[in-house]
Parts: C-alpha cells; sequence; structure tokens
C-alpha cells in the first residue's frame, strides 16, 4: 500500500535509498545534492540500512568507491551536482565501459564559470556522451519512481550500465511537494537480489576488471558498449511496464502532454515541463492547438519514437538548459533536429536556450514561446533558429 | 485547476530569521489538512541578514508549475527593515493581504507600500517571541498570523496539528513546548488589520 508524504526531491531519493538498502555508498556533499548523503548518513547511523558509507575527500573517490564496489559485486549508489559531476568525469567513462550498474543521483546545477550555484542542465548534459543512461524528472514523484526503477535497468543483463537519475536541483530538489511513496517492502521486492554474473569478491572465478585494451580488441569493447545502449531502450520500457503494474504510474522515453492533434509543440526536460502544461492548458482554453513533449530518457535517445510524436507538428521549439558552445544549438535541441532528419515532411523547428544559472522560467515565458511557434506556423518564416531567452541585451 | 483554487503565498524575510522553515511548516499543516503544496525557499549566495524569499502554493490539486511566485495572494514580511529595500507589495493582488512583523499599526505601515490598497496586517512577532521565549524568533508568530490572516488551513487545526509536531520535534525538551504553543495562540489573537 502506498502512503503519502511531502518531501523535497532530495529527500525522496535518500528515501528511495533507503528502501533499496544498496550495499556501498560514496559520498562527498555539494551543492545542491548535498542532503542527500546527509539524509542517507541519518539512516546509515539509526540503523535502518546496511550499507557501508564511505566518506571521501572528492568525487573522484566517490566514484571510485562506487566502482570498486560495483566490481567486487556489491549494488553502489553516490550522489552529486555540477563540479562534482564534472570531477567524475574521468571515471564516468571508467564505470560505463566495464560495465558497472551504478547508480548516481544528480541534482543538476549550473557548471562554473562564472560560479554558480543554482539549477541548469549543463553538468548532466556535459556527461552525456560518458556511457550512462541519464533519466530525468519533472518534480519530486518522479525522480523517486525514477530512482526506484534505475537499478533493475543497470542490472538488465543486455545492458549493464551505469545510470543517472538527474532532478532539477533546488526547483525539485529543495522544493517539498506531496508525494505518493511504495512501502519498503513493494521497494525491495521491485527491486529484487542482485546477482552479478561476474565479479572481483568470487574466488572461483579470478577476474581483472579494467586493465588495458589493446587497439586489436578496443573496438570491440567499444561496440558492445554501444549495443548494451541500444538494448537499454528495452530494459527502460520493460521496468516502466512493471513499475505501472505496481503504482499505476506510467513512464515511457518521454510525456506527450496534449499532442494528440497539436500542431504547435515545445520540447523540454524537467521541471519547466510542469510550467510548460499549466500554460498549455491555459492557451487550449482559448482554442490554440498546442502541445508538450517532455523527454524523460536523453540517453539512451528515442530518436525514432521522437520523430514520430512530433512528425504531425506545424513548428516546434526545442528548449535547452544548457549552452553547448555548438554555435548551432543546445545538445536537445542537436539530437531532436538529427531525429527529424529521416522523416518526409519535417515540423520547422528552432531551439530556445532559457534557464541558465536559475534564470527562473514562468508560464508567461513559455506563453511567449508558443506565440513564437504561432507566428512561425502562420508565415513559415523561422527567422533565428537558435535563441536565448529572456536575455538582458543591455546591462 | 482555476487561479480561485489555489493559494500563493511570498515570505521576505532575512538570512537566519527562519523565514525558510516557517514557509516549510505552513507547508506541512496544509499538507496534514489534505491539501496539495509547494514550499521552497529561493536560493543563493546565502549570508546571515541577507534579504531571502520563500514561497508556498497551497491548492486542491497537484501544483505543476515551477516558477516562482509573481502574483501572491499574501505576502509576509519577517523582518521590517525590508519593506524600504526590496518590493514587498510587488504583483501582490489586492483581494489579498501584506502580513508585516512590526510593533505599528496597518494605518502607519501603509503609506510606505507603494500605494498598495489591499489588507495590511501587522504582528509584533519580535516582542510576542521576546516576552514568551525570552528570546527574538518571529517565524512561528509570522506562521501563526499569516494562518489566521490567509485561513489557508483552519486555524484551530493548525494549532492542534502545530502541537503534535512541536512534541514531536521538541521530544528531548518538552519544556518549551508549551511556551511555543503560547506564541502560536498570542500571535493568532493579537494580529491586526
Amino acid at each position: 500500500m502506498a502512503h503519502l508524504d511531502r518531501l523535497s526531491g532530495n529527500e525522496a531519493v535518500a528515501v528511495a535509498m533507503r528502501q533499496i538498502d544498496p550495499d556501498v555508498m560514496g559520498a562527498f556533499p555539494i551543492t545542491p545534492s548535498t542532503e542527500i548523503p546527509q539524509y542517507f548518513a541519518q539512516y546509515v547511523a539509526d540503523g535502518l540500512v546496511h550499507t557501508e558509507l564511505v566518506t571521501v575527500e572528492s568525487e573522484h573517490s566517490s566514484m571510485s568507491v562506487c566502482m570498486g564496489a560495483a566490481a567486487a559485486g556489491g549494488r553502489a549508489i553516490s550522489a552529486t551536482s555540477s563540479a562534482g559531476l564534472a570531477l567524475m568525469y574521468e571515471l564516468l567513462y571508467v564505470a560505463a565501459s566495464s560495465r558497472l550498474p551504478i547508480v548516481l543521483a544528480v541534482s543538476t546545477r549550473a557548471l562554473s564559470g562564472p560560479i554558480n550555484i543554482n539549477n541548469d542542465h549543463s553538468d548532466a548534459m556535459g556527461a552525456r556522451d560518458a556511457g550512462w543512461i541519464q533519466i530525468y524528472a519533472e518534480n519530486n514523484q518522479e525522480v523517486y519512481d525514477n530512482y526506484v526503477q534505475a537499478f533493475p535497468i543497470a542490472e538488465t543483463p543486455e545492458v549493464r550500465l551505469p545510470v543517472m537519475i538527474c532532478q532539477d536541483g533546488f526547483i525539485t530538489s529543495h522544493a517539498v511537494e506531496n508525494i505518493e511513496l511504495l512501502e519498503d517492502e513493494e521497494v525491495k521486492g521491485f527491486v529484487g537480489e542482485y546477482n552479478p554474473e561476474h565479479y572481483l569478491l568470487n574466488s572461483r572465478e579470478p577476474l581483472a576488471v579494467g586493465p588495458y585494451d589493446v587497439t586489436h580488441y578496443y573496438m570491440e569493447h567499444k561496440k558492445q558498449e554501444a549495443e548494451a545502449m541500444k538494448n537499454a531502450k528495452a530494459a527502460i520500457l520493460e521496468q516502466a511496464r512493471r513499475f505501472e503494474a505496481l503504482t499505476g504510474r506510467k513512464y515511457g522515453f518521454f510525456e506527450e502532454y496534449r499532442m494528440e492533434d497539436a500542431e504547435e509543440a515545445i520540447v523540454v526536460i524537467g521541471s519547466t515541463a510542469g510550467t510548460a502544461k499549466a500554460t498549455v492548458d491555459m492557451l487550449r482554453a482559448e482554442g490554440r492547438k498546442v502541445g508538450l513533449v517532455k523527454v524523460r530518457v536523453f540517453r539512451p535517445f528515442p530518436g525514432e519514437e521522437l520523430a514520430r510524436a512530433l512528425k504531425h507538428c506545424r513548428a516546434v521549439a526545442v528548449m535547452d538548459k544548457s549552452e553547448g558552445f555548438s554555435a548551432c544549438g543546445g545538445p536537445l535541441f542537436a539530437e531532436t533536429r538529427s531525429a527529424l532528419y529521416d522523416l518526409e515532411s519535417r515540423p520547422k523547428l528552432i531551439n530556445i536556450v532559457y534557464g541558465l544559472g536559475g534564470r527562473d522560467v514562468s508560464t508567461k515565458d513559455i506563453a511567449a514561446v508558443y506565440d513564437r511557434l504561432h507566428h512561425l506556423a502562420q508565415t513559415g518564416q523561422v527567422g533565428e533558429v537558435y535563441t536565448h531567452m529572456g536575455v538582458r541585451e543591455e546591462v | 485547476m482555476s487561479s480561485q483554487d489555489m493559494v500563493e503565498i511570498r515570505w521576505h524575510g532575512r538570512g537566519g530569521q527562519g523565514a525558510k522553515t516557517a514557509c516549510l511548516l505552513l507547508a506541512d499543516a496544509a499538507f496534514s489538512s489534505g491539501k496539495y503544496v509547494q514550499g521552497f525557499p529561493e536560493y543563493g549566495p546565502e549570508r546571515s541578514g541577507a534579504p531571502i524569499t520563500a514561497y508556498n502554493r497551497i491548492s486542491t490539486e497537484r501544483c505543476g508549475i515551477h516558477s516562482n511566485i509573481y502574483e501572491p495572494d499574501y505576502v509576509v514580511v519577517v523582518d521590517e527593515g525590508l519593506i524600504s529595500c526590496v518590493d514587498v507589495t510587488a504583483g501582490l493582488k489586492e483581494s489579498g493581504a501584506i502580513i508585516i512583523n512590526s510593533s505599528r499599526s496597518p494605518e502607519e505601515l501603509r503609506p510606505l507600500l507603494k500605494g498598495y490598497r489591499g489588507r495590511v496586517c501587522t504582528i509584533d512577532a519580535n516582542r510576542i517571541s521576546r516576552e514568551i521565549l525570552g528570546a527574538v524568533f518571529p517565524n512561528t508568530p509570522m506562521l501563526a498570523a499569516t494562518v489566521k490572516v490567509s485561513r489557508v488551513v483552519d486555524p484551530e487545526k493548525f494549532a492542534k496539528d502545530m502541537e503534535e509536531s512541536f512534541h514531536h520535534k521538541f521530544a528531548s525538551k518538552p519544556q518549551v513546548i508549551e511556551g511555543n504553543m503560547r506564541v502560536l495562540k498570542t500571535s493568532m489573537e493579537e494580529v491586526q488589520g
């Protein structure tokens, strides 16, 4: 039986961690994810979990702890943000290529510089090509639900890749909202026992993890890793199906909101989707045919599915909460535009970089995007493809 | 969800005064009365004494909006000195109210509020706190005054819920529970306007 509570996004993640009761946590604090190891350390101190909490001197080490623990055959977790994720960068690739099913909670935050503690997606987006599955949440409920699904996805034998469970730093990590929690036994039952096929503590099967890979084998291993990421799509949908059977809450690669007959649509990741849905409702009440696609899974990228969802639209704005400095748009835009290329007829597409360093996004801001899309659909004039939202040009 | 079903509250305080805690306690109280809640602070480089803002949305359905609040129904000012340096009435609905921690009367403060024509309420939270608890903790009195003025939760149920939560929070020092409950009740009685 589910029970109702009110928790911040960070506390929701910590509760899911407690319910899963993993073997090891590599812990190092950084704003705005600090509360996660803080709550979890209390659970450890209170004897509510059997987890070995390893407090270290940096995120490079916290991820190294996770890798050692996962290679030994345990379930390993950590949490981080911003510069902490950047300091893990080298290890992220090693964890993924060593096929270690670690779960990392990321309360997303801007990367320096200039130094800023507030939310955007530049930290997680910077790690998008590291070989990790990335699942993003709109609110506390979703980050909790995604976290519960993470280990079964990561540990699927055809996948065996680490997972990042991302939520918007402060905006949801520090916002207290209603939440429906599963009972501890339900979570334990859903996640199940972990029985790795190969692990270092198995004395009957001596093995090495992470040795030098010569040119003669390296490409084969990277191809296997790429295949594993393709396989993750089926695993994500399978765990979503199991989760829906347990909770009634439905998840997929993305959420389509009022897209059935939508002519103008926004594609967005994270908490802004909630603000945008409220805007869609207001505009729908005025008779406007607007809709929204909220991308939940960014890695693996659901390109074909997204193209199918958008192909009937006349105009689409892809909103990026990170600036990729490609000089032609953010990462979500690049992926979405690439996904649409194979369609016979495509919607007109624009890219809006928004919300960097915690810049707030209101329903009025979103309504202005739909107005721009409407104008674009009416006139066929795309104008500037790649713009930034709400920037004061003269400071 | 129509806007009539949702109450939006903006808190202005200074770092260290407990405005964020009061905001989260209000979210707790509203949750206990069966509402959907949001309670969230606006973060920056925190310094003790610097102006901070926190927000509540309280409604009968889940609210998906995750922006700051620009047109609040109620504004709570935990430090009177902020009136001169922060635009506390910005966007405040005239059908709502502003609740200020001050020893002055609503009539004395209204001229300082940039022509705000809605309800102005005051409560001497510092004095109440000092007299009953022996120190200045303005957030509990401001929370109580806010509940009384906004009736976003039933004041009697609020007092009962808070007493339970004090018993839990102060389990190791029960001697402070009685004082905090007196602060709560006195504040609900003394708020003016």
